[in-house]
Formats: C-alpha cells, structure tokens, sequence
C-alpha cells in the first residue's frame, strides 16, 4: 500500500484554515456566553413555583436534549426563514447553537443547585438576604464550581459539534474544509490538518476555563485544591 | 395604656401547635424570652425542642398559636419575613458558613447587602465580632481552614455582625468533641455577660445550669417543666428528674 500526502498543496490555502478556525471560535464563544446565560435560567425556572414557568424550562430542556443538532439548525434556519427572517449563516449557527447548549447547561446547572446543602440556604434566609441575594451570593458560584468540570466539557463540545453548521454554509472550519477538499483534490490531507486544528482549538478553550477558573474561585487557587 | 417596651417579652409562643404530617411535634407550647435574658431549651432528641426554635426564626410554619418576636407576629402569613431575620440571629449545629466566602466575606456579606452598609464600615464591623469571639487572626482564611469550634464562633460572629436583639443557639456544639465544645461555650457565656438575649436548645446540661436565667425543660411536644437553674437539680417532675438522671425527685 502506498499513500502519498501532500500537504503544501494543502496548506498553501492556510488563510482561508484560519478564518474557519477563528469563526468557529467566534461561534463556540458567543452560544458559550448566551447559552451559559439562558441555561442558567432555565435551570433556575424548573426549580420556581410557578408551574408553567417549570414545566416550559422542562419541555425547553427534554425537546432539546432529544433531538439532533443538526436538526434544531434546520428548524432555526427554515423557521426564521418562513416567518421572514432573513439572517445570516453565521446569525442562525449562533442562535441554533445558544439554543442547543443552554438545553445542556440547564441539566448541568440544575445538579450543581442540588448539591447546595439546604443549610446553606437557611444561613443565609436566617441573615435577611433576599432570594435574589441567596441565588447571587451563595448558590450560583458555588453550584459552577461543583459541575464545572462537566460544564466547560459541554462547551467544548459546543465547539466541536459546531462543525455541523457547515451544512447550512457558516463559513466555519467545516465548510472551509469541505470546500478546499473539493477544490484540491486532497481530502485526506485536509481533515488532518481540520483534526489538528480541532484539537488546537479545544486546548485554547481548556486553557481559557482553566484561567477563568482561577478567577471565579479564588478559595481554589489560595488553597490549592484542583477543580 | 401601653406597657414600657422593657417589661414585654422579646420572644413569646402561646399554645403553639405544630405537625409534620400526623406527628404532633409541638403540642401547645407556650413560654417567653424576655429582654436580657438566657433561656436553656433542653429535652430528649424528639422532644420538639429545635422545631420550636425554629418557629420563632420561622423556618417552620405554626399550624396554631401565636409566635411574637420583637412586637411582630411571626404567626402570621404576611410577615415580614427579612425584617424579622434582622431582629434574629440563629446559630446552627452545622455552622453553615458559606464555603466559598472568606470569614471576612462571610461576615460582611449580610450586613452589605441588607443593611447597604459601606464595606469598609463592614470590615470593621467583622474585625470587631471576630474579636468578640477571638478569631481576629482568621479574618482571612476560609471557612474549611479552621476548626470546628472555630468555624461556629465565626458563625456566631457572622450573626453578632447583624446586630440582632435576640440570639437563637440550636444545638450548636452537638457536632463538636469536648474540647471544642468548651471554646464555643465561652463565647457564648461572654455574650450573655454582655446582656444578649438568648434562646438555646443544648444538650450540655452543666452549661445550661451555669449561664441560664431560667430553663424550659420540653417533653412530647410539650412544656414540661419550666423554672431557674435549679430545677436542674432539684427537678418537680419524674420525667425531667429521669432526663438529668438524679432520681432524687423534690416532694
């Protein structure tokens, strides 16, 4: 057997790699941030007493969870699409995808919640603070970093399931690959270096929550104890 | 005409009821802490001890009675409940310090937040309960650095630290060996020296004798016993004189 790899006919399209991989990190970022945001809520609305509120955080959480990605990209694409909303590639690939990983930070969140002692609470009920209060100082940081660990795992993941968007043509590192195997010739030689560039793009994301980390739980970094 | 605010009781339950589920935990239970005063709450585990201090933080929900704390029905189902809570302090068994918070931050935290003071009036505030419970020297450390015994006299400071005009104790050295036990009890004891008001549940008998201006000896959901110090050792009743096991019952 004989293969034959040629990577600078390749690599010579380096600018158009790096544009893929930066979008798909602009992508990965901005549904990390707003799904961070809209599953916390949910997580927080499945545990409120009121029981619409709950039970529509629920349906949010079990609709996603068990339905394919690819999918709810279409349903964002052609749904915005019929009620005429033209967007974006890129707009729709953020929205499907802040959609998607809230539904999982949501599960995330909601065990993190648990795992905060009743006590807790009480210490602070017992000192005047009000929910929000409780839920600012005493729940939210202390349940992120109990699942934080599975939390950025979700997000790298996020990042890596965003290759799906190729097929609604977000120019992400996918769709660039796609497109420059078909130009080349060269398909194998192209998703090495997509791989490679994967794998790069996951270690600067655990980089950067293992820096966060550090920010957000300073009794950690004083202490010593690993996340 | 209105009574002098000194002579009305800062705490008072009259024929409290409370059930979980069909378990009558209180079963009319009536008696009053009044301004300065130290009460020692003492019985079997099961006796509805910590549930009926816990009424009066309102942790629990009365199903009859009347709870009065500080002039404001507790009872009621409007009650201001973070109004209250600035009047109570309460000290867990567990300590409850938020693990995430410096002692300092633990400290701080509530009157901050609830009571908007500025933190460096804060801070000083923690430095001057940290001193009150000797713990000036782990204003910086967090909360699983120390000790048992020192995780609940920062508790207790973190209350102190709310100004409260009674203070709540439920069982707060169950979960500590003796030796620690005694460090928690003095600070304790220099509270009630300074004039605090104090409800405890405790367990340690000898301590309750020492410092408490009257004792409520609770049994099945009821007050039992009521009366000074000294019904410890001369108890009227077969089942407190059984509790503190002196059998010799007073004729």
């Amino acid at each position: 057997m004989n293969i034959e790899l040629d990577f600078p006919a390749v690599l010579e399209r380096w600018p158009n790699f790096l544009g893929g991989a930066i979008l798909t990190l602009e992508l990965a970022f901005l549904a990390t941030v707003s799904g961070a945001l809209i599953g916390t809520l949910a997580a927080v609305g499945r545990g409120n007493h009121s029981r619409l509120i709950a039970r529509i955080c629920k349906v949010y959480v079990e609709a996603i969870r068990n339905t394919p990605l690819l999918v709810q990209i279409f349903l964002v694409y052609f749904g915005l699409a019929s009620i005429g909303l033209k967007l974006s590639a890129f707009t729709v690939a953020v929205v499907a995808l802040t959609i998607n990983v809230g539904a999982y930070t949501a599960e995330i969140m909601r065990a993190g919640f648990e795992a905060i002692p009743r006590g807790q609470i009480e210490a602070a009920e017992g000192l005047a603070l009000s929910r929000f209060q409780i839920y600012w100082h005493i729940i939210l940081l202390p349940a992120v970093e109990r699942v934080y660990p599975a939390l950025t795992s979700q997000f790298v993941l996020l990042m890596l399931a965003s290759s799906v968007c190729s097929q609604i043509s977000a120019e992400e590192l996918t769709a660039v690959a796609n497109y420059i195997q078909s130009d080349t010739y060269r398909a194998f030689e192209t998703y090495i270096i997509v791989a490679v560039l994967y794998i790069l793009l996951s270690l600067v994301m655990r980089a950067g929550f293992w820096g966060l980390g550090l920010v957000l739980f300073p009794r950690r970094r004083r202490l010593g104890t690993a996340l | 005409m209105q009574q002098p605010a000194s002579s009305t009781p800062i705490v008072s339950l009259r024929d409290v009821q409370k059930s979980f589920g069909s378990l009558k935990v209180l079963d009319g239970v009536s008696f009053t802490v009044e301004r300065g005063e130290v009460l020692a709450v003492i019985g079997r585990s099961g006796s509805g001890k910590s549930t009926a201090l816990r009424c009066i933080d309102r942790f629990e929900k009365v199903d009859g009675g009347e709870i009065t704390v500080c002039g404001r029905r507790v009872d009621l189902p409007d009650v201001d409940l973070r109004a209250l809570r600035q009047d109570v302090g309460i000290v867990f068994q567990s300590y409850n310090l938020f693990p995430h918070l410096t002692i300092e931050q633990n400290i701080t935290l509530a009157p901050c937040s609830v009571k908007r003071m500025c933190l460096s009036e804060a801070k000083a505030l923690a430095h001057k309960v940290l001193a009150q419970v000797g713990l000036e020297e782990k204003i910086h450390a967090y909360p699983e650095q120390l000790s048992g015994g020192q995780q609940q006299r920062a508790a207790i400071a973190r209350s102190l630290a709310m100004q409260p005009k009674v203070m709540l104790f439920d069982e707060v050295t169950s979960a500590l060996d003796p030796e620690l036990t005694g460090e928690v009890l003095k600070v304790i004891e220099q509270l009630a020296a300074d004039g605090m008001t104090m409800m405890m549940v405790t367990h340690e008998m000898g301590f309750a004798k020492g410092i408490a201006d009257r004792i409520v000896f609770m049994h099945r959901g009821k007050v039992h016993e009521t009366g000074p110090a000294s019904i410890l050792t001369s108890p009227t009743t077969l089942e407190l004189a059984q509790f503190v096991g002196t059998g010799n019952l007073k004729s």
